[in-house]
């Protein structure tokens, strides 16, 4: 009831602003709404696999509702930061991840928070779909107190449970991963590590050493590759000799998803975590994805590639408008009831930027702490002899 | 025989029995032993501890320090890798992060080359990056330094490179005393621990006391130990050094010159109020390691006496006996004139004493 007079009253607020002819007013409650649809979704490309995932997959209202304002949140999110980057209060890397939001909502599908991820350096948006919030988020890219890594990470190196940042060295995270995978198996449970790198840290030799160990092994890690397309400014036919890199991973079995559809990725997630769990071993899924962005806000975007070819996949694969027209032409949400996330999106990020922008920076007395863990305090060198600071733990 | 040395150098006169009997209550026991049986214990005491690296599994370990825990830990925890020092010690580190305590194992530090980013980037510095989230409980060993005609590639001490890190501490055991507990203590450390290990010292056998044997037996890492008291100077080293400088010691004993023997044990954290209550009892001061002079340990402990308070004791300027600024020459009568000798410490003794 309460539902249905604020649709009510949004309606007729959005008519009484406008100069425009009457609008039909029409009063939609949730029985109206079709609880679950089921979509074809295209087709996954298959290496050493029999079978792959289902081609169709059956959304729930709930969950369709949920993967749109989560999109939304790291779209608005990434945005925002742009704008605090223009505006300086952001400094040094900041990797932008609007585009790829599909990614890292279907990856979260396919999972459980109990299971495992981590990824490169073009992170917030996983920090926020592993349980960490705007406002920490933000805060820490701000370089304040309440930062999710209290200001001393930036925008790389975020962590929140079973989630292991945000790493800056490209490649590296990968065996950090199977690392994971490998205490997943060694204390007996039945958690996965699902162990992220992009189209241009796919070349990188410890990525295969880390291929060669997880079979040897039987390690519980889904290798998921991001190919946005390029690596920084190299196109993928520039850096690699194999762009199929769904099949690099050689005797690892492998798919390659449309990684713009959230549903395509939830679907191959699952079924990539499936095969780990029985045991299996690792498995690579290549999510085909793009970013809007140039690599970082230093890289305006366009010297390796035009602003049509952006254009064009806005208009035609973007993730979120995906999503709401599936979810529209099914009947399965309104269009006022989706327009009522984006303000109370909008709403959340200006808060939180508002919020990272008058939070205090971290107190000087933490510059030394978080050396050693468990350590008692002790004396740190400053920039001069007479310079004595304290860590703790 | 170099226990007998040990022996002789701390001045005791009473007679020498070589025990073998378990009324004993002193054991023989070498490096390489000494770090065996710390492992085993630790590994019995935390089924979260496991070893992983090149051969330290069915082969025992390439210098046999892993012998026998394979046959009683078994696949799980004993994990024999591929040669690739990169991936093998950015999964160790993995499994650090999400709550296990590995042991990796280097063959030799020259090959943790291949994958000092997962040492620095991935283990030194999460714990701050995180503001004190994520832990990172991780022993990298191996043996470090000069060893005996392997050549520039395989003779090359780390210590001056690991311990310019903040964030890692940084061990470098001389005897078996030091072996046993420093690794104890540094796979019960809840932070990453480079362990600096010496081929040359595996072999050399030590005397144990009983106290010494029980399994909770750690030494605190970051302290250093006076391993001969002295009065006229200060000789301030670590690993197979310290040897070298008691063995000076005693030569310069005859001569009438006391030397006090720090043995550092801990890189970093450094133990500066050891060395400067030292330096502040002799007034003179020479540093002795392996590793090249230009940026080394040594040149820290200079920098520091000279920033502290006990520059103001110093009868003569501080200096380093160090190896030779060149890559490690094969033939044997280059590679024994690349290293400090006995004679260099006495020399260098004799210099700053201006005798």
């Amino acid at each position: 009831m309460q539902k249905m007079m604020t649709l009510i009253s949004n309606v007729l607020r959005g008519s009484v602003s406008r100069n425009a002819a009457s609008v039909v007013v029409s009063s939609r409650s949730y029985a109206d709404f079709t609880p679950e649809a089921t979509f074809d979704i295209k087709k996954v490309d298959l290496h050493r696999l029999e079978e792959g995932p289902p081609l169709t997959s059956t959304l729930t209202r709930e969950d369709g509702l949920k993967y749109y304002r989560t999109m939304q949140t790291i779209r608005r999110m990434e945005l925002k930061a742009d704008q605090l980057y223009k505006q300086k209060i952001i400094r040094g890397f900041c990797h932008l991840y609007d585009g790829q939001e599909a990614c890292a909502v279907g990856i979260e599908g396919g999972i459980t928070l109990s299971d495992h991820l981590i990824t490169a350096y073009r992170a917030h948006g996983y920090t926020l779909t592993r349980g960490g919030t705007v406002r920490e988020i933000m805060a820490e890219l701000t370089g304040r107190r309440e930062g999710i890594a209290k200001g001393k990470g930036g925008s790389m190196h975020m962590y929140t449970k079973n989630f292991y940042g945000g790493n800056g060295i490209v490649g590296a995270q990968v065996p950090l991963g199977a690392g994971v995978a490998l205490a997943c198996k060694y204390l007996g449970t039945d958690q996965l590590c699902v162990s992220l790198y992009g189209d241009g840290a796919a070349n990188q030799g410890q990525i295969f050493e880390t291929y060669n160990m997880a079979s040897l092994w039987k390690l519980p890690i889904i290798f998921i590759c991001e190919n946005n397309q390029y690596g920084m400014g190299t196109s993928v036919e520039r850096a690699s000799a194999s762009t199929e890199y769904y099949k690099r991973g050689d005797f690892i079995p492998g798919l390659r998803v449309d990684g713009m559809d959230v549903l395509c990725v939830r679907e191959a997630t699952k079924f990539a975590a499936d095969h780990c769990r029985s045991g299996k071993g690792p498995i690579l899924m290549e999510l085909q994805t793009y970013r809007y962005h140039g690599h970082s806000m230093s890289d305006p975007g366009v010297s390796y590639r035009t602003r049509e070819e952006i254009q064009e996949v806005r208009s035609k694969s973007d993730p979120i408008s995906m999503l709401k027209d599936r979810m529209l032409s099914n009947n399965m949400a309104s269009v006022e009831e989706l327009k009522e996330i984006d303000i109370e999106v909008r709403k959340e990020i200006e808060d939180a930027a508002q919020f990272a922008t008058t939070d205090p920076e971290p107190p000087l007395d933490d510059l030394c702490s978080h050396i050693y863990a468990n350590e008692k305090s002790f004396e740190v060198r400053g920039a001069t002899p007479w310079t004595k600071l304290t860590s703790h733990s | 025989m170099a226990s007998l040395r040990s022996f002789l150098r701390s001045g005791k006169t009473f007679v020498i029995l070589f025990v073998v009997t378990s009324c004993a209550s002193v054991f023989q026991v070498n490096v390489r032993d000494a770090l065996n049986q710390a492992m085993d214990e630790e590994l019995e005491r935390d089924e979260r501890v496991f070893l992983l690296g090149e051969e330290v599994a069915q082969y025992d370990g390439a210098y046999k320090v892993s012998r026998g825990l394979w046959k009683k830990y078994g696949d799980k925890r004993i994990i024999d890798t591929p040669i690739t020092e990169m991936g093998f010690a950015g999964i160790a580190v993995g499994a650090a992060f999400a709550g296990l305590r590995p042991i990796c194992e280097f063959m030799t530090w020259n090959f943790s080359m291949q994958a000092i980013d997962q040492v620095i980037n991935s283990a030194a510095k999460t714990y701050y990056m995180s503001a004190g989230f994520q832990t990172v409980p991780i022993v990298f060993r191996g043996p470090n330094g000069s060893s005996a005609g392997v050549a520039a590639q395989h003779s090359q001490c780390f210590a001056a490179w690991y311990g310019h890190c903040p964030g890692l501490k940084v061990v470098s055991p001389w005897n078996s005393e030091d072996a046993r507990g420093l690794l104890k203590a540094a796979i019960r450390d809840d932070n990453p621990v480079v362990f600096l290990e010496n081929e040359m010292m595996y072999g050399v056998p030590f005397e144990l006391s009983e106290e010494m044997m029980h399994k909770d037996f750690v030494i605190p890492i970051g302290k250093a130990k006076v391993e001969r008291q002295g009065t006229h100077i200060t000789l301030v080293s670590h690993s197979r050094c310290v040897g070298f400088c008691l063995d000076a010691a005693a030569v310069l004993a005859k001569e009438g010159v006391e030397c006090e023997v720090v043995n550092l044990r801990t890189i970093r954290p450094l133990d500066v109020d050891t060395i400067e209550a030292s330096v502040m009892k002799t007034g003179n001061l020479v540093t002795v390691e392996g590793g090249w002079p230009q940026y080394g340990v040594g040149a820290e402990i200079c920098a520091r006496i000279m920033e502290g308070p006990a520059f103001n004791y110093l009868d003569a300027p501080a200096v380093r006996v160090t190896g030779v600024d060149i890559p490690m020459p094969y033939a044997k009568i280059l590679e024994d004139h690349s290293v400090p000798q006995i004679k260099d410490i006495i020399f260098s003794v004799k210099k700053v004493l201006n005798m």
